[in-house]
């Protein structure tokens, strides 16, 4: 039997971080009542005419560089006419065959190999309105998303496998925050991926028949959908069945895709320049500009990560997938210079209980600096590592400094041996058969007179002098 | 003379004067309005309340001293496919039968700033399409200088109420002809100013790159007067062109000496009249008397324009008239199962033939495999036809032709004939495709109906136009004639 090869492209609609809507003056954020953040315009009325967003425009230009694409030098703003009552003019105002960016591409690492994916274009155009079904025969309408600026960015699909998708979408999302573009939120919809899907016998050429999947909404669901969609299509093909092709939604659920529509017949939507909009030119001059305003992206940021601090390509990767994350790692790193040691703490303690909360790192309450100085109190033996955990934990939940925390629960490691003494000989005291077998040569039972002097000190004395205490003591009593 | 007789210029230094009262004038007008648009028709809306309200208001400025704006006190009417706020805007369609917008036109705007004084919205071909008013889905209105002819269109009613005087000046808009037309059959002034003069925000879109607002007035310097108070880059309007606006009045100057005067030869081919043609050849010849040069000139691609402008305007149309769906104002079918069946439902209630007809001949010619065959050959023929102008003015300072092939035609004499009907439009169309100025005035009378003149200029020179007129004007005495109402 053949072993099939999957075919993907992603097409990713990214709401972009402007402060006013894409052709009115309206506020583009999010929530606010029904239809309170709505004009003339956006509510697409009789005898209105939109005029482009400057702000918009410029991020799609920098966003369409920082992906390698050339810009054209003249684009225009078509419009999509479909019927649709969440679409106020029945036509989106888009782009066709003008897009202000193509023929780029962005660089992943998936099993450590590096592979380059096009990016086929990246154009501009508005947001819908939001429909409310709320049962019955009734429907209402939010035009508060109406005319927001959303970007769409195509890929070739030059895309593999599941891991690769997922890999993509996490390097494009990582450019467009590192841009402050997008917010790169999946779950709430301000990013969202789109990815059609064929599977071709291993080593032809010709494409299969696609699917294209929607409702992904986070990494994970990318994931899990194009893996089971892979399998699916792997399934019917082997069975001798055909390909649908159509648009399928993910169930994340109950992990299975499912038919929305048929696109077997291709739509009708009678593109043509919008008149109401002028071309437009970028110069020369303006594209530089814009290439220079580019902050450090992703790519840059690791090699530069790898290269200053030292620190292994997979924790700069992980480092670096979001500009916040980065930010600070570096801002911790300028108050608590051992980069590696900064980057266990964040891969793992602040990653996990980030994930937990489902919280982005922004959201968090721990700042950098405090970071820092915990790590600094470690290395100082202020306090244990053990005791480190624990202060962090509570650093997350409330914010407050780890000093603040340490001095008030009492936390600080003990260092005096006038103070560890009589604890020492207490637990040696105690534990006569146990002296008796690390006399006798087993080394073993030293850990564990260790942990008696820990217990008595809930966990606050330094390992290092218990160590030289507590051997100094036993020499002395086998004497 | 009757203060609704008068034109705007006049009345603007009587009001300075202090001769005649804001209240005075408007009354008089809404007095006029009451005698006789019962057999003209030219209003959808009168807004007398309002008016009176604006008139005392305008009274107390004039009163207390402030520097009065250059339309102040004018009463003014406003095609009704212009967006005014609270006040209902039907583009004589049953489709927006009982649309109020919630804001003003920029044109509607300005001219308040101005001081003028709305006292009305006028009849249309149902949104701006067709060229006599029998396409209005509310009724037809009539030629003033015989009730049994159509006053032109879409801009008849503003054209009518002027010739009528039953508004001082009113504001018409012009896609194919849709001031120049109407002002020609009712012996008044229509000046379509360039392509980007004037601002589009809060005009109903038909034809988005062809259509533009303009002045119809009784004579040339209002239409001066008027176009200086609308024209000017809009913020709203990415269309509306950076071009610093000029003193039109300075402009009216009764001097054409040396002026160069194209005639454009295909413009008195198709169909024209001969009595109008003679009498736009007397006219230019008047100029030529005064010292203007002229000569006659071909433009063969003009042979093309009518078929260029009937798939690019229902091209966008069919586009811009999408948005009536009943989901969120104006006619909404009732008893509908589904949201698609509403949506046919109400289009096909609310859309006269007309506008049917065209949305359909735009869809189809926007559709794929379509497309490159009628839209896009359509745009090149465009680029053709204002190549053909700008070679043109190279040479000669203006282009003069007639303005319509005819004079008024009877009412219901071409509704069975959409190509004689769309012939109205043949001297007009060509002028929107190449976004230059043009207006139109009287020129001579046939049948006791007006015959319309056009000159034609450079895009944003309408001074040379104004300039031109005004001396025509003074020179003649059609203007003096009046209807007899």
């Amino acid at each position: 039997m053949a072993e099939y090869e999957p075919v993907i492209g992603i097409e990713v609609h990214a709401e972009l971080l402007t402060e006013s809507k894409m052709f009115c003056d309206c506020s583009a954020d999010f929530g606010g009542a029904p239809n309170s953040r709505t004009c003339p315009v956006c509510l697409g009325l009789p005898g209105s005419l939109p005029v482009a967003n400057k702000k918009a425009v410029e991020y799609v230009v920098r966003t369409a560089l920082a992906l390698n694409c050339e810009i054209s030098e003249q684009s225009i703003f078509h419009r999509k006419n479909y019927f649709y009552p969440d679409l106020p003019k029945n036509y989106q105002i888009s782009q066709y065959d003008n897009p202000i960016g193509r023929n780029g591409w962005i660089d992943i690492t998936v099993n450590g190999e590096t592979k380059r994916i096009g990016i086929r274009r990246v154009h501009l155009e508005e947001d819908t309105a939001k429909l409310i079904h709320v049962g019955g025969d009734q429907s209402f309408i939010d035009y508060n998303r109406s005319g927001v600026p959303l970007m769409e960015i195509v890929s070739e699909a030059d895309i593999r496998s599941a891991d690769e998708s997922r890999e993509y979408l996490i390097r494009l999302r990582a450019i467009l925050t590192y841009l402050a573009v997008n917010d790169g939120k999946m779950e709430e919809g301000s990013l969202r991926a789109e990815p059609n899907i064929s599977l071709r016998p291993k080593g032809t050429e010709k494409f299969g028949t696609k699917t294209e999947l929607k409702n992904l909404n986070s990494f994970r669901a990318v994931y899990r959908g194009l893996d089971y969609e892979i399998e699916r299509q792997k399934h019917v093909l082997e069975e001798g069945g055909k390909i649908v092709q159509e648009t399928r939604r993910w169930d994340d659920t109950h992990g299975v895709t499912a038919s929305m529509r048929s696109k077997e017949f291709e739509q009708e939507y009678r593109y043509f320049p919008d008149p109401d909009l002028v071309p437009m030119h970028f110069t020369r001059e303006f594209v530089e500009e814009q290439h220079r305003a580019l902050p450090e992206l992703p790519e840059a940021k690791k090699e530069r990560l790898i290269r200053d601090y030292g620190l292994p390509p997979y924790d700069a990767e992980i480092l670096t997938n979001t500009r916040a994350f980065a930010d600070f790692y570096e801002e911790a790193v300028k108050a608590f210079n051992e980069p590696k040691t900064v980057s266990n703490w964040m891969m793992g303690d602040f990653t996990r209980l980030l994930n937990a909360a489902g919280m982005d790192i922004a959201e968090s309450k721990v700042k950098p600096a405090d970071l820092a100085s915990m790590l600094k109190m470690i290395s100082e033996g202020t306090i244990s590592g053990k005791i480190a955990k624990s202060v962090f934990e509570e650093m997350f939940e409330t914010g407050k400094p780890p000093e603040e925390i340490v001095k008030a629960k009492g936390l600080t490691q003990i260092t005096s041996e006038a103070e560890l003494h009589p604890i020492v000989d207490r637990v040696i005291a105690e534990n006569p058969r146990i002296v008796e077998d690390f006399l006798g040569g087993k080394e073993k039972s030293f850990g564990f007179l260790v942990g008696q002097v820990m217990k008595y000190t809930q966990g606050r004395a330094s390992p290092e002098v218990v160590n030289r205490l507590l051997r100094e003591r036993l020499a002395s009593s086998a004497k | 003379m009757a203060l609704v007789a008068l034109t705007a210029h006049e009345l603007c230094s009587m009001l300075k004067a202090r001769q005649v009262s804001c209240l005075e004038v408007t009354q008089a007008v809404l007095e006029r309005i009451s005698a006789v648009d019962g057999e003209v028709r030219a209003y959808v809306t009168v807004t007398a309340d309002q008016a009176l309200e604006t008139a005392r208001a305008v009274d107390e400025q004039i009163a207390r001293g402030d520097e009065p704006g250059p339309l102040t006190g004018i009463p003014v009417a406003v095609k009704d496919n212009m967006c005014t706020q609270g006040i209902l805007t039907t583009c004589s369609s049953r489709i927006l039968y009982n649309f109020v917008p919630p804001y003003d036109a920029t044109v509607v705007e300005r001219l308040a700033k101005a001081g003028s004084v709305m006292v009305g919205k006028t009849n249309l071909d149902e949104f701006a399409m067709g060229s006599s008013t029998e396409n209005s889905g509310l009724f037809t209105t009539h030629n003033p200088w015989n009730l049994t002819r159509v006053p032109g269109g879409s801009s008849g009613g503003s054209a009518a109420a002027v010739a009528a005087d039953e508004a001082i000046v009113a504001l018409g808009s012009d896609t194919g002809g849709s001031i120049r037309q109407p002002a020609s059959f009712c012996g008044v002034v229509g000046l379509k100013p360039t392509y980007g003069r004037v601002s589009r925000y809060g005009l109903v879109a038909f034809a988005s790159s062809l259509d533009q607002i303009g002045p119809i007035t009784k004579d040339v310097t209002d239409a001066a007067l008027l176009l200086q108070a609308i024209a000017g880059k809009d913020p709203l309007d990415s269309t509306s062109v950076d071009v610093p606006v000029p003193d039109y009045l300075s402009s009216l100057q009764n001097d054409v000496k040396g002026l160069r005067i194209g005639v454009p030869k295909e413009f008195f081919a198709q169909g024209v009249q001969p009595e109008i043609a003679d009498a736009v050849w007397k006219s230019i010849e008047l100029l030529g008397s005064l010292g203007a040069d002229y000569r006659e000139i071909p433009m063969p691609i003009m042979e093309y324009t009518l078929p260029t402008y009937y798939i690019l305007a229902p091209a966008e149309a069919s586009s811009n008239l999408a948005r009536y769906d009943g989901v969120r104002y104006g006619l909404r079918s009732k008893h509908s199962p589904d949201v698609v069946t509403m949506l046919v439902k109400t289009r096909g209630e609310g859309f006269g033939a007309e506008v049917k007809q065209r949305i359909m001949i735009g869809t189809y010619a926007l559709s794929a495999g379509y497309y490159d065959a009628y839209y896009l050959k359509a745009q090149k023929v465009r680029t053709l036809v204002r190549q053909a102008y700008d070679e043109a003015f190279k040479e000669f300072d203006v282009l003069i032709s007639p303005t319509s092939p005819t004079v008024a035609f009877g009412i219901g004499e071409r509704v069975d004939d959409p190509f004689q009907m769309k012939l109205a439009d043949v001297c007009t169309i060509p002028v929107n495709l190449a976004g230059i100025p043009a207006i139109s005035l009287t020129c001579g009378f046939h049948d006791g109906l007006p015959i319309g003149m056009q000159i034609m200029g450079k895009p944003f020179d309408e001074e040379a136009l104004l300039r031109v007129a005004y001396t025509f004007e003074q020179n003649t005495d059609y203007r003096k004639r009046k209807p007899a109402l």
